[in-house]
């Protein structure tokens, strides 16, 4: 319970009480005729039988689609992770910097990223590189459309067939994902690195420190303790978000169990889907409590000389500015 | 490679596909709105069954991906429980798309409009419960309305991400902008203006995301209660 819902009333005297038992009662009996409602139109299509619930006691399920989709999605997500971390890092040093010439394209991009779809962006990985490949490999650019997919995109599964390039739908999530999130984790760090007190960086240029001491030294060690709550619950964002893999057929563990397991079940989709939604709450719970847990250790630690950047909400967005959300 | 003819000559269905996203998004911004502020006065409330009520539907909704909740009502209640709004697909459709996007959303709205709750301060609350308003009079008159006047930049960084997410729906059968645009690259007669095809959809939505940042940016200056 929050500290505001204290504020709001008082110990409740006799009438209060009255009326609070009597809402008590009212709401429950709503919340119990939705619930029964619920049941009976469940019952009444014949979801209740047993053949739709077994599956998954199943170890063949669990073996067979359950768990390589969860380690699919977990292989996503934790790539992803590391990719945007790093995409973030530049780019929100980069928006940070003294020369206009990096400062705006960096902006640029980090805004573009932000404000359009992760779906989107998926499917711009998925799709636009088959499509423009073959004209690329006849151009002057095609040694270097090869050399690069060989070398280097290679390591995503990115494969390069007499010119033209498929992209497997993973490369195409951990692309969306690191884009989008990475943008997003720019602005946490531009964010966590003004919100040093300036007095900071006065003093470690004060005592003879250049840009990128005052930078390495002094701001970053104290902005990453401001920035950790809220980059673990971008991080749950990331993983919730590779579920976005379903819509282009990647094995994660959304398409295992609400696709596959139906498929091979008697077309199961609810069962299915009450399972799947269960073991997505229980980990991203579990990993926003690490970020509640960070947030509040955070906020004691003595090594920052700032206010830690809130670990829950939306993240900012353009227009409205990193600074206007300290509610 | 920058031909923008094909892109053209699928100008209709584009346009098409962005209407529906604005028409799902502008019902799911209103409904997501009532669902958030219904849930937020249900966990500041006195009664703890609408506390608990609200605590669970927040951590459940906020948890699952889109994806699944969309899915859910499109496959699993509308499919299976046939729940079904009206007997033409495409419109029981939309309305299950607004109905998860809005529940998801609303989840969200809800955080964001107690952490304004929390932000009135005590003297308030204090101020209006020693006038002899009650519990709900005192949430509607009071806290209420200066809660939202501190959140009305949050709440656009809520509204814009629920934009974004209507691309989700593409997974729940209806036809928005995204469906539209995998609908066209896979024509086989659409060779050549994919990237035309996804500039222009990715403008789209930077029509669509950037004037509502920058008016919810005005707004909230504009309203922010002077303390």
């Amino acid at each position: 319970m929050s500290k505001g819902a204290s504020v709001l009333f008082d110990v409740p005297g006799p009438r209060a009480r009255a009326r609070n038992t009597m809402l008590t009662v009212v709401m429950s009996l709503v919340f119990a005729a939705i619930f029964a409602l619920l049941v009976w139109r469940l019952y009444d299509k014949g979801q209740f039988e047993e053949k739709l619930w077994t599956p998954f006691t199943e170890w063949k399920v669990w073996r067979g689609l359950l768990l390589p989709g969860l380690l699919n999605t977990l292989k996503a997500a934790a790539l992803a992770t590391v990719l945007a971390l790093l995409f973030g890092a530049v780019f929100g040093l980069a928006r940070l910097s003294d020369h206009w010439w990096i400062r705006i394209p960096a902006g640029a991009v980090v805004e573009f990223f932000r404000g359009i779809p992760l779906l989107i962006l998926i499917f711009l990985a998925f799709f636009v590189p088959n499509k423009i490949s073959p004209e690329i490999a006849e151009s002057p650019l095609g040694q270097a459309q090869r050399l690069s997919v060989d070398y280097f995109f290679s390591i995503f599964g990115v494969e390069s067939n007499a010119g033209v390039v498929t992209v497997p739908a993973f490369a195409a999530v951990v692309f969306g994902l690191t884009m989008y999130n990475g943008s997003v984790l720019a602005e946490v760090v531009r964010a966590g690195v003004l919100s040093i007190p300036k007095g900071q960086s006065e003093a470690a240029y004060s005592v003879g420190l250049r840009k990128n001491g005052v930078m390495r030294l002094v701001l970053l060690p104290q902005a990453v303790t401001v920035m950790m709550p809220a980059i673990v619950s971008q991080i749950v964002v990331l993983l919730k978000d590779t579920a976005l893999g379903f819509i282009i057929a990647y094995g994660e563990f959304l398409q295992a169990g609400f696709k596959q397991v139906p498929a091979n079940y008697h077309n199961n989709v609810l069962q299915a889907g009450i399972v799947v939604a269960i073991i997505y709450i229980a980990i991203n719970m579990s990993l926003s409590r690490v970020a509640t847990w960070l947030e509040a250790r955070s906020r004691r630690s003595r090594k920052t000389s700032a206010k830690t950047l809130k670990a829950g909400g939306p993240p900012p967005v353009a227009g409205v500015g990193v600074t206007q959300q300290s509610i | 490679m920058f031909d923008f003819g094909p892109f053209f000559d699928n100008i209709g269905e584009i346009l098409d596909g962005f209407w529906a996203t604005i028409r799902l998004a502008a019902a799911a911004a209103v409904l997501s709105l009532i669902i958030g502020t219904i849930l937020a006065s249900f966990r500041v409330s006195p009664v703890p069954v609408l506390r608990a009520f609200g605590t669970s539907y927040v951590n459940i909704v906020r948890n699952t991906p889109l994806t699944l909740v969309l899915l859910m009502c499109s496959l699993g209640l509308n499919d299976i429980l046939a729940l079904k709004f009206s007997d033409n697909s495409s419109t029981t459709y939309y309305w299950w798309a607004v109905l998860g996007l809005s529940a998801y959303t609303g989840a969200f709205v809800c955080e964001t409009l107690r952490a304004g709750i929390n932000t009135v301060p005590l003297g308030q609350a204090e101020a209006a419960r020693s006038i002899g308003l009650t519990f709900f009079q005192s949430l509607r008159m009071i806290i209420l309305p200066q809660a939202f006047r501190s959140i009305i930049a949050p709440m656009g960084s809520v509204l814009i991400a629920m934009i974004k997410n209507t691309t989700v729906a593409a997974a729940a059968s209806y036809a928005e902008v995204a469906l539209v645009t995998k609908t066209i690259v896979d024509k086989p007669s659409f060779a050549s203006g994919v990237i035309p095809l996804f500039l222009g959809v990715a403008v789209g939505f930077l029509i669509l995301t950037l004037p509502t940042g920058y008016f919810f940016g005005w707004l909230a200056k504009r309203m922010a209660v002077a303390r």
